[in-house]
């Protein structure tokens, strides 16, 4: 007997939207050309433009820094960025001081626009801390891995804006993946009914581990939001200065008071999901050279170079500044001292509790009763 | 002096807390324009504004996760869940988020947030409105866990809860919201940590905590009738749990029957039952015995009495223990 065709429902679908359209919003080709579109536009200098190009090869090189680290042992996994430095830099720079981001594990490149050390970040990564850093000093929340979980967050906080006056907005990092989260579909209705001043940033980067975007939707992400009651765009997320200018005016739509937005930055998650994934295993080479064309930080580099605005001495400065991060990266990762087994308890509570305290006492005995055998 | 039925104390407590700290907000289903379902919010919204007593959108894992966004934010939100069996669908954003974020944060990020939870049956409710979900909570580091018995109670451990910087679950037995006592709403505040001698006996020691708390204290009533000293103790902080009262009373009886409406297995009860061993174990007279619910979901209303711990099922296991 031949086999049998697989059932109506098993067969592919066809992918659910091309990259390209009149809803694509796009300021800075893959050639490096600027060019115009009806809604968005960026006033920005050369000088500007040549910070953007230096944020995008510094998140970067942390981003290789890191992996290499863990390559080596010194690193228990790593959320490679590759290909996503220009969403992440786009949105990092919109956001101001009044501003709060709550990103996934994988906001490395927001994480350094909002000032925070991408050594802290390492221990998360090393297993010195669970994050550790101060959200509300950097304005940057806590590493979050439950997918979607921090858009409520996100949501939350717009809505104690809303309360105390604040005037800034919150904005919530996550993936395709995440969007079929009932917590993402909730602060959708959440901050739509509450009118809340926060931006949903969606990295579509079309692979959630191993599963394509189209197991994820059928219709284009940005176009869920029609549905919530707000707007919704999408963006060339490799193009730093289109993501810019869209996240620039959907904060300014929520701090205005008008509500949120869901930016859909589309882009490609050019690594593996972790240092711990295989992409070989589910996708094909091929897609990888089609995105490689579209780099984020290569085009920067070409608008730089034919305008004059980026010479020999400017790149080579940048290279030197990677270097630098990269060398600082790699010893402070490195000085990232296990902590002491007691400090587990540390942190439980706020206002402690009486349970620990005994648990405490006993671990601490536990290991002086080993005290003598060491000496 | 006031006589207030629980739930009135409860609504009590949060006005108070709300008068105290213009940071507390009260988000739930319902809570705001009917005053919730039992009404333990009522008028709370006239009086604060929409903005402080918040109807939410029917979703609760959106409720305490953004009541965390506002925690961040420096709010002290008071969320209820309509019903103990409603909790589940929040349980991620309880467990994995509420319950790490001082932890994940290195102590840099409180999450002063308390969730209300009406719970435990005897009311005659339809499935998911019945249940006793404490042991979830209980077992789940970070969070706090406490439960009242009484008006004065609720009335004082409300307001101390949502004074704490920490999480706390707040499970409120719903089948004693119509209890009346005469409460002191300018006393201070009993220690919200402490669990309480409900009543002094010295033949055999009963532990529990709110809705049964009622049920054992009419069963050491009726044991007394018979010549039976029963002590009963009410937990009220069910995480971290007072052992030091714990530990006195049996050390005094040696006879310990602990009694909740939850299925036995794998609950709270096992690991009190668990801690008196390793701590007692000289003191007892025979094994701590264990009365609650059975290992079936919540059954029915027409049987739920079966169900239930009543008089019976706890003075039985008494007569056991003391028969050891």
């Amino acid at each position: 007997m031949p086999p049998m065709a697989p059932p109506e429902t098993a067969t592919a679908l066809p992918p659910p939207q091309p990259s390209e359209g009149p809803d694509f919003v796009q300021l800075l080709t893959p050639e490096g050309e600027r060019v115009t579109h009806a809604q968005y536009s960026l006033d920005i200098t050369d000088e500007e433009i040549r910070d953007l190009y230096r944020d995008l090869v510094l998140v970067r090189r942390i981003d290789s820094e890191a992996t290499a680290l863990q390559r080596q042992g010194e690193l228990g996994l790593w959320a490679n960025l590759l290909g996503q430095e220009a969403a992440q830099v786009g949105a990092g720079r919109a956001l101001t001081d009044r501003d709060f981001a709550f990103p996934t594990y994988r906001e490395h490149g927001v994480a350094y626009c909002k000032g925070v050390d991408p050594v802290t970040l390492m221990g998360l990564f090393r297993g010195t801390s669970q994050g550790g850093w101060d959200p509300q000093a950097n304005g940057f929340g806590l590493y979050t891995i439950v997918i979607g979980s921090q858009t409520l967050h996100a949501t939350g906080y717009a809505m104690g804006l809303q309360r105390d006056g604040g005037d800034g907005a919150a904005m919530a990092f996550f993936g395709d993946g995440a969007s079929s989260q009932g917590d993402v579909n909730e602060a959708f209705v959440w901050a739509s009914v509450f009118n809340a001043p926060v931006v949903f940033f969606c990295q579509n980067n079309q692979w959630a581990i191993s599963e394509p975007l189209e197991r994820q939707t059928r219709i284009p992400l940005y176009q869920r939001a029609q549905g919530f009651g707000f707007p919704g765009v999408r963006v060339d997320g490799n193009d730093v200065l289109a993501v810019l200018a869209v996240a620039r005016a959907a904060l300014a739509r929520a701090r205005e008071g008008s509500g949120p937005t869901l930016v859909e930055a589309y882009t490609y998650r050019m690594g593996a999901h972790t240092t711990s994934d295989d992409p070989t295993r589910y996708r094909v080479a091929a897609d990888l050279e089609i995105w490689k064309l579209k780099d984020p930080i290569e085009r920067v580099k070409a608008y730089l170079s034919r305008t004059g605005a980026g010479d020999a001495a400017f790149f080579a400065s940048v290279e030197a500044a990677a270097d630098e991060v990269a060398a600082h990266l790699r010893a402070g990762t490195l000085a990232l001292a296990d902590p002491d087994p007691i400090s587990i308890f540390d942190h439980v509570y706020a206002g402690g509790s009486t349970l620990l305290d005994e648990e405490r006492e006993q671990m601490s005995a536990y290991l002086a009763s080993f005290a003598d055998a060491r000496h | 002096m006031a006589t207030i039925t629980l739930g009135k104390a409860i609504n009590e407590g949060l006005r108070k807390a709300m008068e105290d700290d213009p940071k507390v907000v009260i988000m739930g289903e319902d809570v705001g324009r009917l005053g919730g379902v039992f009404r333990v919010t009522d008028a709370l919204q006239k009086d604060f504004g929409e903005d402080r007593v918040i109807d939410t959108p029917l979703a609760e894992s959106g409720i305490i996760g953004t009541a965390i966004g506002l925690a961040i934010r420096g709010f002290r939100p008071v969320c209820e869940i309509q019903f103990d069996g409603f909790v589940f669908p929040a349980f991620d954003q309880i467990v994995s988020q509420v319950a790490h974020m001082h932890y994940r944060s290195a102590g840099n990020v409180k999450v002063p947030i308390t969730i209300r939870i009406p719970y435990g049956g005897g009311i005659g409710a339809v499935e998911h409105h019945s249940e006793s979900p404490e042991s979830y909570f209980t077992h789940t580091p970070g969070l706090k866990v406490v439960t009242c018995s009484n008006p004065a109670d609720a009335y004082s451990m409300i307001r101390q809860s949502i004074a704490c910087d920490d999480p706390v679950i707040f499970f409120e037995p719903k089948r004693r919201y119509w209890d009346k006592a005469e409460v002191d709403l300018t006393a201070e505040l009993s220690p919200l940590w402490k669990a309480r001698v409900a009543r002094e006996g010295s033949l055999a020691t009963v532990i529990t905590y709110g809705p049964s708390v009622r049920t054992c204290l009419e069963a050491a009533a009726a044991a007394e009738t018979e010549g039976q000293d029963i002590e009963v103790i009410d937990l009220r902080a069910l995480s971290p749990i007072d052992w030091d009262t714990v530990f006195a009373s049996v050390s005094k009886t040696g006879h310990v029957v602990v009694v909740a409406e939850a299925p036995v297995f794998g609950s709270l009860a096992g690991e009190i039952a668990a801690r008196i061993s390793e701590r007692c174990f000289y003191s007892l007279e025979a094994p701590v015995l264990r009365v609650g619910g059975y290992s079936t979901p919540y059954p029915t209303s027409r049987v739920e009495e079966d169900y239930l711990p009543d008089l019976d099922r706890i003075l039985d296991a008494v007569d056991r223990s003391l028969a050891f």
